[in-house]
């Protein structure tokens, strides 16, 4: 796989007119229609043209045709097609979201829910419609001290980026008040943006509506330059994906992780502080962000293993064959849409897998996923067999006396 | 076919509402608009018209809070025309505010006028009806559909009432109508788009010095629902509430 860098270089101004200029676009050429992609992308059955076909409409001077059709608000973002090209084509990161945007102009009727979603990203800075005022309200449900770089702007090492789900959704603020308490404890020199924060545009956001991710960059980079920090620590994979391969393209120079890697460099002072012991079997459920788009397979697993008394089972498809939850690419706002097409949701063929393994607990480290699982759990009524669980809850859990 | 669709900034109630020092209207300090839901529906409707017998649509908008984001994304969405009023016009009644319209409107050479049946901060409604009445034109309300016969120039309008029943009311142009909703829900355009918009459209400024019309009303007294002290909210972590549920159930004889 490529670095970060490279694939930013070799995106930067790659459209589809003059795509065979590009080095992206000269790999396009080699495709040998192994169709490797369409067999590996959870959705390929469902969509008239998954990549190989594409690739050959496009060599035929018929890409037309597919942008007249919806088979690409069937991709999901997944990054499967692309890590598993021979030829090495970036897919998700290229091509298809150029396509994408393109579809979404024309399709028919833009469905309603997804619709919203980016009407209410481009005026509140967030998909639930929710006040941006009320961005950092959940920090009052807590003891930990949380600092607003509007109210102290001293120079901060890291820039804890919340983003929307842990900022609104009541169990993404589940997984919000555990990080704190965690940098807390860990003696992280953090703060946060607070009500200044926006929506970081994540991948599936970016791909497809390039003018709502374009405001958003612009927004967030005036935000970043009225404060000093070192780096950015965010939860959600999707705002790290946007910050590290998206944002260098408008001169954003911060080193950013996720949440879950930056505990994990500090485990050997986090493994001492978990002295309850928690009896589960558990399964841990790869984000396609943090694990085949960036590679933090092994960071997760060792989090979850450093709690006493957990076993670690895996899935049937785990690590790089993870099979994504369905919300990226904008599927967490397609749920209808999709169910009008009879098409089943990811995570609720996700949720069989999970189920096989006879785990206790699923747990997980993207903020899409806990309540895309629970809706799955609760269809499926496996209430009293499976709990959902963010990585920095359990965590949280495991600490004794807190 | 030209066509005004007139969209009125309402306040956003994502916000948390205040009331001002006197008791007599919200505060509007730190208000935040948006354009009225059904002013939206009439833009969608006046593209429908002009994308099916060609014309011009103009948005309208009087200055309250910070409009130029509504009249681009009307722009966005295929409004060929924007003005904006300005003046003093915050909490202005529908009643002045048709004068203020009456006189653009007059100015102009417009063959229909769009808005929304009512805005929810007054929920009045009377704004068209007041305007047409003012032009001396014909006024239908709560319009949920058109069909334009461009060769006599007479427009067919949908309207339902209560109890299923549907009517089409003919009636000639120049006209107001007032628009519940239009045939399909406003469009999705890209922000692309919108910020397009913002950089190429130009806004037409005008100005206007609302008058206020006698006889007229005044708004005596805004307030919160006051509780009956029946209801007793119970707040606090799960565990808390549930207990407490418990206690009253028990209270009450309904559980052992
Ligand atoms: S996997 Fe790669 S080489 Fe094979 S068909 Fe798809 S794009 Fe072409
Ligand atoms: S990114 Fe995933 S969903 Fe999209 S085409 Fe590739 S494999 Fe399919």
């Amino acid at each position: 796989m490529l670095a970060g860098e490279e694939v930013i270089e070799q995106m930067w101004g790659v459209s589809l007119d003059r795509l065979y200029e590009s080095a992206e676009g000269q790999r396009i050429l080699s495709c040998i229609q192994c169709g490797t992609c369409a067999g590996a992308c959870p959705y390929g059955e469902h969509m008239l043209y998954p990549p190989r076909r594409i690739i050959t409409m496009l060599k035929a001077g018929l890409i037309e045709e597919v942008f007249d059709s919806d088979s690409l608000f069937k991709c999901v973002n997944c990054y499967t097609c692309m890590t598993k090209c021979p030829r090495e084509i970036k897919l998700t990161e290229i091509l298809l979201p150029l396509v994408k945007e393109q579809s979404a102009v024309r399709l028919e009727e833009m469905p309603a829910e997804l619709q919203k979603a980016i009407e209410n990203t481009y005026r509140y800075g967030n998909s639930y419609g929710e006040s941006a005022r009320k961005r950092a309200a959940w920090i009052d449900t807590i003891d930990v001290p949380i600092r607003i770089l509007a109210k102290d702007p001293t120079p901060v090492d890291i820039l804890w980026f919340v983003e929307c789900d842990l900022s609104y959704h009541p169990r993404g603020q589940d997984a919000a008040r555990a990080t704190a308490l965690l940098f807390h404890l860990l003696d992280l020199d953090f703060a946060i943006l607070g009500p200044e924060e926006r929506c970081a545009g994540d991948c599936g956001r970016l791909s497809w509506e390039p003018g709502l991710a374009e405001a958003l960059v612009d927004y967030n980079l005036s935000i970043f330059e009225k404060y000093r920090f070192n780096r950015i620590v965010t939860n959600d994979p999707h705002a790290l994906d946007a910050f590290k391969y998206r944002y260098p393209m408008f001169e954003f120079k911060y080193k950013t992780t996720a949440t879950v890697p930056e505990l994990h460099r500090h485990l050997d002072r986090l493994a001492p502080m978990l002295s309850r012991k928690l009896d589960y079997l558990v399964t841990y459920h790869d984000s396609c962000c943090l694990g085949r788009h960036n590679g933090f397979y092994d960071e997760p697993r060792a989090l979850l293993e450093a709690i006493p008394g957990v076993r670690l089972v895996e899935m049937e498809h785990t690590r790089e064959n993870s099979i994504c939850c369905g919300g990226g690419g904008g599927g967490m706002w397609l749920d209808t849409w999709y169910k009008q097409q009879d098409i089943e949701r990811l995570s609720d063929r996700r949720l069989r897998e999970v189920i096989a393994t006879g785990a206790d607990v699923l747990a997980v480290a993207c903020p899409y996923e806990v309540s895309r699982f629970e809706d799955a759990v609760k269809l499926a009524g496996y209430e009293d067999r499976i709990i959902v669980r963010d990585i920095t809850e359990l965590l949280v859990e495991a600490l004794g006396g807190h | 076919m030209n066509i005004l669709v007139i969209l009125k900034q309402v306040p956003d109630l994502v916000e948390e509402l205040e009331i001002n020092d006197d008791g007599t209207d919200l505060d509007r300090t730190w208000m935040r608009y948006i354009p009225s839901e059904y002013d939206e529906h009439a833009l969608e409707q006046a593209i429908l018209l002009k994308e099916e017998h060609g014309g011009t649509v103009t948005a309208l908008c009087l200055r309250i809070g910070e409009v130029d984001d509504t009249l681009f994304t009307a722009a966005a969405r295929g409004a060929d025309r924007l003005v904006r009023i300005e003046g003093d016009f915050e909490g202005i009644s529908s009643r002045d505010a048709a004068a203020v319209y009456a006189d653009h409107i007059r100015r102009g050479n417009y063959d229909l006028v769009l808005t929304g049946v009512q805005a929810h901060d007054d929920l009045n409604g009377p704004v068209g009806a007041r305007l047409a009445a003012q032009l001396e034109i014909p006024y239908v309300g709560v319009v949920s559909g058109m069909h334009l016969d461009p060769e006599t120039g007479v427009i067919h309008l949908h309207k339902e009432y209560p109890g299923g029943l549907l009517t089409v009311i003919r009636t000639e142009l120049p006209a107001v109508v007032g628009i519940q909703s239009a045939v399909k829900p406003p469009r999705y355009v890209p922000i692309a788009k919108i910020r397009q918009a913002s950089k190429s459209a130009e806004i037409g400024e005008e100005t206007a010095e609302p008058q206020s019309l006698t006889p007229g009303y005044t708004v005596r007294r805004v307030f919160k629902p006051e509780g009956g002290g029946r209801a007793e909210i119970i707040d606090g972590a799960p565990e808390d509430i549930a207990a407490r549920l418990v206690s009253i159930f028990s209270e009450h004889g309904l559980v052992r």
